[in-house]
């Protein structure tokens, strides 16, 4: 792989975003994603070779020890927001169709829940992993969720609850949903939600974790 | 030296109340609905909660103030009323404890400081907001509780530390990684939590919600090992809520909570109560299991 790749992947991991960033501490005043990810297309990388062996390869390290608990949310914000950095710049790359996505996914916090850092994040990772990712925000309605996905023919449904009190909007909506949508591919999250809850209220799938949904996500595709 | 952490001082031990969110759910509240707002329009039922858990026998009541904070009741276009909300919550909780005391409870933001979303003033100034309404109304003690977040939590007592003459106690939430230690999501451990929160401040330190009572033995131990002074404060939740036919439940019974308590008094608790899922009737347990070991 080439250096540079490697270098832009490792700030990824680290959450070294520029190189003024203070974070993390023991890569101060080097370059960081901002930087290395220009330098990168200057010197002709392809957009899609950034993206598949720098931005995926670094979210996904990050996401794996994550999973293992070997680093905590502060740690996969800061990747992330490395991540976004680089994603600025190759933008213009997609929107010109030099770059294909893997598809659509849709996420949102379900009505009744204003909790957005886990749902963020892992609208970030998804991101981070090749697809283009609508985040609808927290608090929303089952209206919301079937119009985006009316608009986004074949996207991929994610719902988020923090609180146990609102697994229960969690069911009503996968419900509502099915109602209108019977072949909606719908997969839920945090920390309530386990299998058993994911197989009663007939969604198509659990992640247990960021990395567990881009797993789930690339199988359906693939 | 406060009132609170005088009795502990004595040898006392303290039995804290239950379960707000859950309670206040079971009395009406909807989800999306603000909790704090029924300061304003539920007062009789607030009231009951903490009166509940006197009538349990709790010596502490909590107030309904958790997510009183400008950040937080904002979402629901109440960002202008935060002295007003918490303020009523406290006296509300003071109308039904009589001599027992009142904790201010004090929940996170849900702004994170490491990514700029928020910058460590306008934390601060969130805090000093919500301590000064809860001291107007009547509150002996601040409880900032649920915390995961080592500068946020630090920010919180010093607020209250440096605005209010109320005790200041302060409970971090764990969970158990795969590895089997005890780490808040933000990667922070008892044991590192313990300097920092009584450099800031705190009176007394702990742990809230969680997975349950069991996990409080191998946390307290954790902070023991760092601090053998430092009074305890533990408000597990009844257990990971289990989801049946459209509603969830806490599994652990009064008596199984109650059971842990010996366990926990001899590893160091001081103060013992419950988070999510636990009602007056663990409460009452709690201070019968209290009776039953003579440490009154």
């Amino acid at each position: 792989m080439k250096e540079i790749l490697q270098k832009i992947s490792e700030c990824i991991e680290m959450g070294k975003i520029n190189r003024e960033a203070p974070f993390p501490v023991e890569m101060k005043g080097q370059d960081g994603v901002d930087e290395l990810t220009q330098q990168a297309l200057m010197e002709g990388i392809s957009t899609q070779e950034i993206l598949s062996q720098a931005l995926m390869p670094g979210m996904e390290n990050v996401g794996i020890k994550f999973r293992e608990n070997k680093v905590f949310v502060p740690q996969v914000l800061m990747s992330a927001k490395a991540m976004s950095k680089a994603l600025v710049h190759l933008k213009p790359y997609f929107l010109s169709g030099q770059v294909t996505q893997k598809g659509t996914f849709i996420i949102g916090t379900v009505e009744g829940d204003f909790h957005d850092i886990g749902k963020s994040l892992v609208s970030m990772m998804v991101e981070g992993n090749g697809w283009e990712v609508i985040d609808l925000g927290t608090n929303v309605k089952a209206e919301t969720f079937i119009e985006a996905l009316k608009k986004h023919q074949n996207a991929i449904l994610g719902l988020s609850a923090l609180l146990t009190t609102t697994m229960m909007s969690m069911e009503r909506i996968t419900k509502a949903i099915r109602a209108e949508i019977p072949d909606a591919i719908i997969v839920v999250g945090g920390a309530p939600v386990n299998q058993d809850f994911c197989d009663r209220i007939g969604a198509n799938a659990y992640a247990a974790d960021p990395q567990g949904l881009v797993e789930y996500l690339n199988s359906v595709v693939r | 030296m406060g009132k609170i952490v005088e009795q502990i001082k004595q040898g006392k031990i303290l039995v804290s109340d239950g379960a707000w969110g859950t309670f206040l759910q079971q009395k009406g509240l909807k989800p999306g609905e603000c909790p704090e707002e029924w300061n304003l329009s539920h007062p009789c039922d607030v009231t009951d909660i903490a009166a509940s858990y006197i009538s349990a026998g709790a010596d502490m009541v909590k107030t309904n103030s958790f997510g009183g904070n400008r950040f937080r009741l904002e979402k629901y276009g109440l960002g202008h009323k935060v002295f007003q909300l918490n303020k009523r919550a406290a006296e509300l909780s003071r109308k039904a404890a009589g001599d027992k005391f009142v904790l201010g409870s004090v929940g996170p933001t849900g702004k994170i400081l490491i990514t700029g979303d928020v910058s460590e003033e306008e934390l601060y100034e969130a805090f000093k907001e919500q301590v000064l309404g809860l001291e107007a109304g009547g509150a002996d003690a601040i409880l900032i509780e649920t915390m995961t977040d080592l500068d946020e939590a630090q920010i919180a007592i010093r607020a209250a530390r440096e605005n209010t003459r109320c005790e200041v106690f302060c409970t971090m939430t764990f969970g158990k990684t795969a590895t089997g230690e005890f780490r808040s999501i933000m990667g922070v451990s008892p044991e590192e939590m313990v300097n920092p929160l009584i450099e800031a401040g705190a009176d007394m330190i702990g742990a809230n919600c969680g997975n349950g009572m069991f996990s409080m033995i191998g946390i307290v131990e954790e902070i023991r090992k760092a601090n053998p002074d430092i009074p305890v404060l533990l408000n597990p939740s009844a257990g990971i809520p289990v989801y049946r036919d459209g509603e969830t439940f806490f599994p652990e019974t009064p008596e199984e909570m109650a059971r842990l308590v010996p366990e926990l008094l001899r590893v160091g608790a001081n103060v013992i109560g419950g988070c999510c899922g636990t009602t007056p009737e663990h409460i009452w347990m709690l201070g019968e299991e209290r009776l039953k070991n003579n440490l009154v």
